[in-house]
């Protein structure tokens, strides 16, 4: 599917803080607003501790807000309350979770697993619709039919993380949030599953929010990214510019820390500290340095991001020619 | 430069109640003074195993079936476990993978260091301590003196880190075996940590084994990379051989399995999962995964090929009766890639 211009999830000034008004207040997400498309990946990377997991969780609904709002296709989530509206988000919107062997009840089939959701839908109206359901949506994913009556120590990580994508499909959702579905995988297996999700995102006309740390896969997967750090989210544009054009230095000290495979290059890698090149004036916000770049930072800090962004373009220029 | 380790045909085995698990199926390699060699592999692939039978720390259902491991000529398989005890943390130190657990929740920082000296250099106490001191100050803990006295809770995951490299190192290690080291950790972490150990190894000339799934950590750590996969080191090489002249079709899929910044169409994922090792494949354990794979593959295992002197590969594409291949298009692509690097290098003089 292509991305449409049509918004499926707007978050506005989202702040989630824990133990709020005591002493250990914690702001994992503080502040925070960007939009989503349909059809399309957001990427949202960030290290740990930087909020990325808890805005997810939020944005599902497994939190309560402290305050701002989330509205997913023009629906506050947060304010669903009869039990009909807030099942019909529950099955629009899934879930993958990162750790394949702690997602998976252990004493589940595996039909059972992925049949929950049809079940508390009501989605199949006999034995036997469900159990064709459970096998198309394994073979959707590249298992077999028959493995639908074994048990989830029976499956290697790489299976399992399939399993849980047949889940969360089983319930034909519209938006699906993937919190880092591949960090726990072996790196043959993960391309694997990466090339799987970006199937199914075309047949399945899903839009992905996908959270991760490992840089590389998140470019390559993404639309636009995302970046986040301490609650705060500071630099938003598409997947080429942030990595060939980054504006923050957050991001650039953060780019400059991913190692490659390609011994040259490393040998020549400098990794650049964080240096904070943005102004401390009480203004800051997300501004639009160029068209869809967006970047945390001060009214001040304008012109020169601008300067930057331009800076750029003049280096490619002059390498092409 | 001399090997101060060296593995030979070592075949270990698990006991397990489905019945013998052949986890490392004859590895030989060695290890030269102050070089770091990187093992790559999938889970399973017997990469921990190997280092724990380095270590001597396998567990009880696992039998040592063949093969020697000489550390300065002395045959670790034939040493008892009280020599042994002088020689695990003294002269061979380990790293592991999860510094969540690796250190003790109810003993001070300070205390786990000095640990190691008091046992092994026979320090007094206030010795230990001082040279305690010293080594977190070596490995870049702020406030050294402060957080001697606190306990593990109160570091983040990559100080814990920086504090078990510090036990590691506490004894000038000949040889530093580190697990996955900052596999756990976020990519700033994971650089500092990595620039750390290269400074330390730089300082006390200790050869490390680094066992990583993640190519681009190899890249930036090793001098020379096995790849290993079924139990068996399946490519050995100098880092540039392995990554700009990779020959065995598993390192192939390897590394076409990562996205580079030019990658666009979908990813070149290695088909299908690894062997059962209760019962490997007859023949070349790949095989079955290979789409390369020639009826011989399925027969006979194949040896090491030589590429060159130090570069080394078991297909059987490599012997001199194989047909020319033709790889698929997102391997070519990095082949291609490579070659113009490989070669950039060359006219360079680079030191290839």
């Amino acid at each position: 599917m292509a991305i449409s211009d049509e918004k499926i999830l707007e978050v506005k000034n989202l702040k989630q803080y824990f133990n709020a008004g005591t002493k250990n207040e914690v702001r994992a997400v503080d502040d925070i607003t960007f939009d989503i498309y349909k059809g399309e990946t957001f990427g949202l990377v960030g290290e740990s501790g930087s909020g990325k997991s808890t805005t997810g969780r939020s944005i599902i609904r497994l939190y309560n807000p402290t305050a701002g709002e989330i509205d997913f296709e023009g629906t506050k989530v947060n304010e669903i309350s009869s039990k009909k509206d807030l099942l019909q988000f529950r099955r629009d919107m899934q879930m993958i979770y990162q750790d394949p062997y702690a997602s998976l009840n252990p004493k589940m089939k595996i039909r059972d697993i992925i049949a929950e959701g049809i079940d508390i839908h009501g989605l199949a109206a006999s034995k036997k619709e469900r159990n064709d359901r459970v096998i198309e949506l394994l073979q959707l994913v590249g298992l077999n039919p028959d493995h639908a009556s074994r048990y989830p120590h029976e499956f290697s990580g790489g299976q399992r993380q399939r399993i849980g994508i047949a889940r969360a499909l089983a319930v034909k959702p519209k938006f699906i949030v993937a919190d880092e579905p591949i960090s726990a995988l072996d790196v043959s297996i993960q391309a694997q599953v990466v090339n799987l999700l970006m199937e199914l995102q075309a047949s399945q006309d899903l839009t992905f929010l996908f959270i991760a740390h490992d840089l590389s896969m998140v470019k390559y997967i993404s639309d636009r990214i995302g970046v986040m750090n301490a609650g705060k989210l500071l630099e938003l544009a598409p997947a080429e510019d942030v990595y060939n054009r980054p504006l923050h230095a957050y991001t650039e000290s953060l780019l400059s820390a991913v190692p490659l495979p390609d011994p040259e290059y490393e040998r020549n890698r400098k990794r650049t500290a964080y240096v904070p090149n943005i102004s401390n004036n009480g203004d800051e916000k997300l501004r639009e340095i160029v068209p869809g770049h967006f970047v945390y930072c001060s009214e001040s800090d304008v012109a020169a991001l601008r300067k930057k962004e331009a800076s750029y373009h003049e280096k490619e220029t002059s390498v092409k020619s | 430069m001399s090997n101060i380790l060296e593995v030979k045909d070592l075949n270990i085995t698990f006991d397990t109640y489905a019945g013998k698990v052949q986890a490392i199926r004859g590895v030989s390699f060695d290890l030269k003074k102050g070089e770091t060699l990187a093992i790559v592999g999938e889970s399973g692939s017997g990469k921990s195993v190997t280092t724990r039978s380095i270590m001597q720390l396998l567990s009880l259902n696992a039998n040592i079936e063949e093969g020697q491991i000489l550390f300065n000529g002395q045959d670790l398989v034939q040493t008892s476990e009280k020599d042994m005890q002088k020689i695990r943390g003294k002269k061979i130190a380990m790293i592991f993978q999860d510094p969540m657990t690796s250190l003790n929740p109810t003993m001070t920082i300070g205390k786990q260091i000095a640990e190691p000296l008091r046992l092994h250099q026979k320090l007094n106490k206030d010795k230990a301590h001082d040279r305690a001191l010293e080594l977190l100050e070596l490995v870049g803990l702020p406030d050294a003196e402060k957080r001697m006295k606190q306990y593990p809770h109160q570091f983040s995951g990559g100080q814990r880190q920086r504090v078990v490299i510090a036990i590691a190192l506490a004894c000038n290690p000949d040889i530093l075996i580190a697990d996955e080291p900052t596999t756990a950790l976020d990519v700033t972490i994971q650089a500092q940590i990595l620039e750390l150990m290269k400074e330390l190894q730089e300082k006390i000339n200790t050869s490390i084994i680094f066992i990583t799934h993640d190519l681009g950590v190899v890249a930036n750590v090793a001098d020379r990379v096995a790849v290993m996969y079924a139990g068996k080191f399946v490519e050995v090489g100098s880092v540039d051989e392995v990554f700009y002249n990779p020959q065995h079709p598993y390192t192939w899929g390897l590394l076409a399995s990562m996205p580079t910044l030019e990658t666009s169409n979908s990813l070149y994922a290695i088909p299908g999962t690894p062997p059962d090792l209760l019962d490997p494949p007859k023949g070349d354990a790949f095989a079955p995964r290979n789409e390369f794979a020639m009826k011989i593959d399925t027969e006979l295992e194949p040896p090491m090929f030589k590429v060159s002197e130090t570069h080394y590969a078991a297909t059987w594409l490599l012997h001199e009766d194989a047909p020319a291949i033709d790889p698929p298009a997102e391997i070519k692509a990095r082949q291609k890639l490579y070659k113009e690097k490989y070669a950039a290098l060359h006219s360079k003089g680079g030191n290839l």
